[in-house]
C-alpha cells in the first residue's frame, strides 16, 4: 500500500494526528499551510502536491489498465515497457491507470516528460509496444503514428487536438469519469491533489446533517442505477426516521448485461466513490457502510479495497473523521453470481446471510432496512456525483443536464457500433447523438435498426425513435427505461425476436423463484418465443400452438408486469413488449413464413447441398448431429429440412464448400 | 484435505455470525475449487445452523459449484453486447471442439466451459476469460489459435491428448 505523502506534517507546528484530527486537514494539503504562515511550509506543500501531480520524477508513462485494457494486452505492455527501460536504465515510472472510456482504442498510453508535458497514444498492444518505445525512446520522436491527442498546452503540440476535442469525447461532458484513465487509482495521493475529499470535509466540518440532504434535493440528483429515485429524499427518509444504528449500501452489483459503468467508476477512481459514501453516511447518520459489489470484478474489488486501507490510514473513515466526531467504516461485501440482487431488498436478504430474494415494499429500506435498521442503497454512480454536488452546488449540477433533467449520465456503449466505450452526456441528450454524433454509427456501412438500452429491464429502441431524449419519463413512454445505462447497439445483422427470446432466457435463469408471476411466467414466454425461433415440423398443432403462443405473449407480459413482487419481474416482459410494439413485422415473418428475416435464428435456416460440386464424400453425414443428411457415397447429398436443426456444423465440415444456407 | 481446510478458516475467524456465511463459503470455494459435502457438513456445525440452510443459500448464488472444475477454465461471456456479436457461436464452437458434456466437462476433464451473464467487458465483445485472462474481439478462428497454442505448450509434457480418458 502506498503510504501518503501529502498527510506528512509540513513541520512541528502542524497538530494533526490521527488521536487529535484536523478539521482543516483535506484544504490544509491541498492550498496550505492554513494555521500558520511560511512560505518554507507553503513551498513544501506545493512541491509535494507538484510530485503527486506529475506522478514520478523522470518520464512517466501512464497505461490504461482497466479490465478492458487488461483483455487487451496492458499487463504484457507495462511487463515489456519494464523490461525496455531497465535494460537501458531509462529513469521512467509507469503507473497503471484505469479506462479513460474509449475501449476500441485500447491501449491507452499517455507520455509526461519532465516538463509536464501530457500526450495520449493509443492502439498499443504487445506486439506493437517495442515499435513505440523505439520510437519514442531511441528516434525522440513523440509525434509518431499511434499519437491521439494531447492534455492541457503541450508547447510544440499546438496542432494535435486535445483529447477533449477529439470525436470520441468532444460530445460528451465529463463528470464522474473526470479521473478515471488520468490519476493513478491506487493512491490517496493523486486523489487528494485531483481535489479529493474537499467536498467530503466541507459537509462534515461545516454543514448540518439536514443541509447536506437538503442540497442533494435541491440538485435534483436521482438513483442512477436504475429506478431513479430522488437519492435526497432517500437520505431525509433515513435521516428522519429515528434508529439506534443505521446503515449505507453502495449497490456495485451491476448485473446489467451490457453494462459496466460501474466497473469503470471502481477501477479508475475508487477515492470519488469512497468520497460519496462518506458523504452519504454523514447525511443519513450511517455509522457502518458496504459495498456489494459482484465477484466477477477482482480488479475493482482490489482497488477499492487498496482505497479504504488508504482512507483508513489518512484519517479519512474510521473514527472521528476531521475531528468531525463523526464514525464510519465500510466492509466490502462480494456478490455471488445473482442477478436479482441488484435489487434492493435483495441485497440486504444477501448482506445478511441468506438467500438474495426480495420482499415487499413498503416498508422501503430507509425505514426498516438492513436487521431492520433505516438503510440507504445508493449506485456507484450516484453516489459519484455527490462529491461534485457538495462542491460546486445544487445551481450547477441543475445546469450541467438538459431540460429538466438535472446532472450527466455515464452509458455504456457497445454492439454493432463504431466506437465501444464508456460514454458521459448530460442527462436528456437524443440519442442519436450518443450513438451517431460519438459512436460513429454502424460499422462497415450496415444500417443500425435498433438501441437496447437499459439492459433485460429496459427496451429496444428503433432508429426511427433515436431521437428520443435520454431522460426517465420520456424512454418510458418508448417502452424502455434508462436502467443503469447500458446501450447495446444492434444492426441488421441482428434478430429482434432472438434479442426477446434472449432476455427472457436471460430473467428465466435469474428470477429467483419466489413469486409465481416471474418463475413461471418468465418461463412460459421463454418457450413460446423458443417455439417462434423454431420451425414447426410435424403435425399441424404445432404450428397452431406456435400463432397462439403470440397471441397470449402480451397478456402473459402485462400480467407479469401487474403482478410481479420486485423490479426485476416488473420489468422483465419489457424487452418482449417492446420488440412486439417495433418489429412485429419480424415477429410476423417468423410465424407465417418460417423465416428469420436477419438469418440469426438457427432454428428456421434452411441450407442446401450444391449438387453440381458434392463429391459425396459423406463428411457432413458424420458431422450432423441430427442425422439431417442422407446421400449414398460418392453421389450427391441432401438435407432433409424438416430433421435439420440448423446448427451450420456440414457447412464447416465440407471440403469443397458445397453447402450454403438460403437466404 | 477439505475437513482439515474449513477447519482452519474457522479457527483464524472469531466473528462467525450468520453474516459471514456467504464470505465463508466463498473462501472454502477458492481453497477447494468447490464445495464439498464434508466442507458444508462441517460449516454447518461451526455456525450452529442447519446444512440445508447452508446447501440453501449456495444453491442459489451462481458462483457456487459442487464438483470440482477441469484444470482450464473457460467462462464464456453470454451478456447482451457479446449475444449481439455472436458470442453463440463461440460457445458451440467450443461445444463441438472440446466435445464437451451437459455439464461443461469436455470429454476428457481437463477443460470446464461455464456460461457466463456478463463479465463486464461488452466494449471488447465478444469476451471470453480462460483461466483467469480475458480475451476480447474474438471470433472462431482466434480461439482455435487460442486453443492449439495452450495444446502445444501442454503436447511435450504429457500423453497424447486426442481421445486419452481419465
Amino acid at each position: 500500500m502506498n503510504r501518503s505523502l501529502l498527510i506528512e506534517p509540513c513541520c512541528g507546528r502542524c497538530t494533526h494526528s490521527p488521536g487529535a484530527p484536523c478539521p482543516d486537514l483535506v484544504a490544509c494539503l491541498q492550498t496550505g499551510p492554513l494555521c500558520h504562515e511560511d512560505a518554507a511550509c507553503h513551498a513544501l506543500r506545493e512541491d509535494r502536491l507538484g510530485r503527486v501531480l506529475r506522478g514520478g520524477e523522470g518520464t512517466v508513462l501512464f497505461v490504461g489498465a482497466g479490465t478492458c485494457g487488461r483483455a487487451n494486452g496492458a499487463l504484457h505492455i507495462i511487463e515489456k515497457i519494464r523490461d525496455y527501460t531497465e535494460a537501458r536504465a531509462l529513469p521512467v515510472d509507469i503507473v497503471e491507470v484505469g479506462c479513460v472510456g474509449y475501449c476500441q482504442r485500447e491501449v491507452f498510453v499517455d507520455l509526461r516528460d519532465g516538463d509536464g508535458l501530457r500526450l495520449s497514444y493509443c492502439d498499443l498492444s504487445p506486439d506493437n509496444v517495442q515499435e513505440f518505445l523505439e520510437t519514442v525512446f531511441e528516434r525522440k520522436d513523440l509525434r509518431n503514428r499511434f499519437l491521439y491527442g494531447r492534455y492541457g498546452d503541450a508547447p510544440g503540440f499546438e496542432d494535435v487536438p486535445p483529447l477533449a476535442d477529439t470525436p470520441f469525447f468532444a460530445g460528451q461532458t465529463r463528470v464522474v469519469l473526470d479521473n478515471c484513465g488520468l490519476i493513478d487509482p491506487a493512491s490517496l495521493d493523486s486523489a487528494l491533489a485531483a481535489g479529493g475529499f474537499a467536498a467530503a470535509a466541507r459537509a462534515l466540518t461545516t454543514m448540518t446533517r439536514e443541509e447536506v440532504c437538503q442540497l442533494v434535493i435541491d440538485s435534483g440528483l436521482r438513483g442512477r442505477g436504475g429506478a431513479g429515485f430522488p437519492t435526497g429524499r432517500k437520505w431525509k427518509v433515513a435521516l428522519t426516521t429515528p434508529a439506534t444504528q443505521k446503515y449505507l449500501i453502495c449497490n456495485a452489483d451491476e448485473g446489467d448485461p451490457g453494462a459496466f459503468m460501474d466497473r469503470a467508476i471502481l477501477e479508475g477512481d475508487p477515492f470519488r466513490v469512497v468520497e460519496g459514501m462518506l458523504i452519504a453516511a454523514y447525511a443519513i447518520g450511517a455509522t457502518r457502510g458496504y459495498v456489494y459489489c459482484r465477484a466477477e470484478y477482482p480488479l475493482a474489488i482490489q482497488r477499492l479495497r487498496d482505497a479504504i486501507a488508504q482512507c483508513h490510514a489518512a484519517g479519512l473513515l474510521g473514527t472521528n473523521i476531521l475531528g468531525s466526531l463523526t464514525d464510519f467504516d465500510i466492509t466490502i461485501k462480494r456478490g455471488a453470481g445473482a442477478f436479482v440482487c441488484g435489487e434492493e431488498t435483495a441485497i440486504l436478504a444477501s448482506v445478511e446471510g441468506g438467500r438474495g430474494m426480495p420482499r415487499p415494499r413498503p416498508p422501503y429500506p430507509a425505514v426498516a432496512g438492513l436487521h431492520g435498521m433505516p438503510t440507504v442503497l445508493n449506485n456507484v454512480e450516484t453516489l459519484a456525483n455527490v462529491p461534485g454536488i457538495v462542491r460546486k452546488g445544487p445551481a450547477w449540477f441543475q445546469d450541467l443536464g438538459l431540460g429538466d433533467a438535472a446532472g450527466t449520465k455515464v452509458f455504456a456503449l457497445s454492439g454493432r457500433v463504431q466506437n465501444t466505450g464508456l460514454v458521459e452526456v448530460p442527462v436528456g441528450v437524443p440519442l442519436r447523438e450518443i450513438v451517431y454524433g460519438i459512436g460513429g454509427g454502424a460499422p462497415e456501412g450496415h444500417q443500425i435498426k435498433a438501441v437496447q438500452i437499459g439492459g433485460p429491464s429496459g427496451g429496444c429502441i428503433p432508429e426511427q425513435h433515436l431521437d428520443v431524449p435520454t431522460d426517465y419519463g420520456k424512454l418510458q413512454e418508448l417502452g424502455a427505461m434508462m436502467g443503469s445505462g447500458g446501450m447495446v447497439v444492434m444492426d441488421e445483422r441482428s434478430c429482434m425476436v432472438d434479442v426477446a427470446k434472449y432476455f427472457m432466457e436471460f430473467i428465466r435463469n435469474e428470477s429467483c423463484g419466489k413469486c409465481t408471476p416471474c418463475r413461471e411466467g418468465t418461463t412460459r414466454m421463454h418457450e413460446i418465443l423458443t417455439a417462434l425461433t423454431e420451425r414447426p415440423v410435424g403435425d399441424e398443432i404445432r404450428r397452431l400452438e406456435r400463432f397462439r403462443g403470440l397471441l397470449h405473449l402480451e397478456e402473459l407480459a402485462q400480467t407479469i408486469k401487474d403482478t410481479s413482487l420486485c423490479g426485476l419481474g416488473q420489468s422483465a416482459a419489457n424487452p418482449v413488449l417492446s420488440t412486439l410494439r417495433f418489429f412485429r413485422d419480424e415477429y410476423e415473418a417468423h410465424i407465417m413464413e418460417d423465416r428469420c428475416p436477419a438469418g440469426v435464428c438457427q432454428g428456421l435456416r434452411t441450407y442446401v447441398v450444391d449438387n453440381a460440386t458434392c463429391i459425396g464424400c459423406g463428411v457432413c453425414k458424420k458431422q450432423c448431429p441430427s442425422g439431417a443428411i442422407v446421400g449414398e457415397r460418392k453421389n450427391a447429398h441432401y438435407i432433409i429440412v424438416d430433421k435439420c436443426i440448423g446448427c451450420g456444423a456440414c457447412v464447416d465440415a465440407c471440403p469443397k464448400q458445397s453447402i450454403s444456407l438460403v437466404a | 484435505m477439505t475437513v482439515s481446510s474449513v477447519q482452519t478458516l474457522l479457527t483464524r475467524r472469531n466473528d462467525l455470525s450468520r453474516e459471514q456465511l456467504i464470505p465463508l463459503l466463498q473462501q472454502i470455494q477458492e481453497k477447494d475449487g468447490f464445495l464439498s459435502q464434508t466442507a458444508m457438513s462441517e460449516l454447518a456445525l461451526a455456525l450452529d445452523t442447519p446444512v440445508a440452510r447452508i446447501y440453501g443459500v449456495a444453491t442459489f448464488y451462481n458462483q457456487f459449484r459442487f464438483a470440482p472444475l477441469g484444470e482450464h477454465v473457460i467462462e464464456v461471456c453470454r451478456g447482451t453486447a457479446c449475444h449481439v456479436k455472436q458470442s453463440l457461436t463461440i460457445a458451440q464452437h467450443l461445444q463441438r471442439r472440446l466435445k464437451l458434456r451437459p455439464d461443461g466437462n469436455s470429454a476428457d476433464g481437463r477443460f470446464s466451459v461455464l456460461s457466463v451473464a456478463c463479465l463486464g467487458a461488452c466494449s471488447i465483445a465478444p469476451v471470453i476469460k480462460l483461466d483467469g485472462e480475458f480475451y476480447g474481439h474474438l471470433t472462431v478462428e482466434k480461439l482455435d489459435a487460442l486453443l492449439d497454442a495452450l495444446e502445444e505448450a501442454e503436447a511435450p509434457a504429457g500423453e497424447p491428448t486426442e481421445g486419452s480418458l481419465p
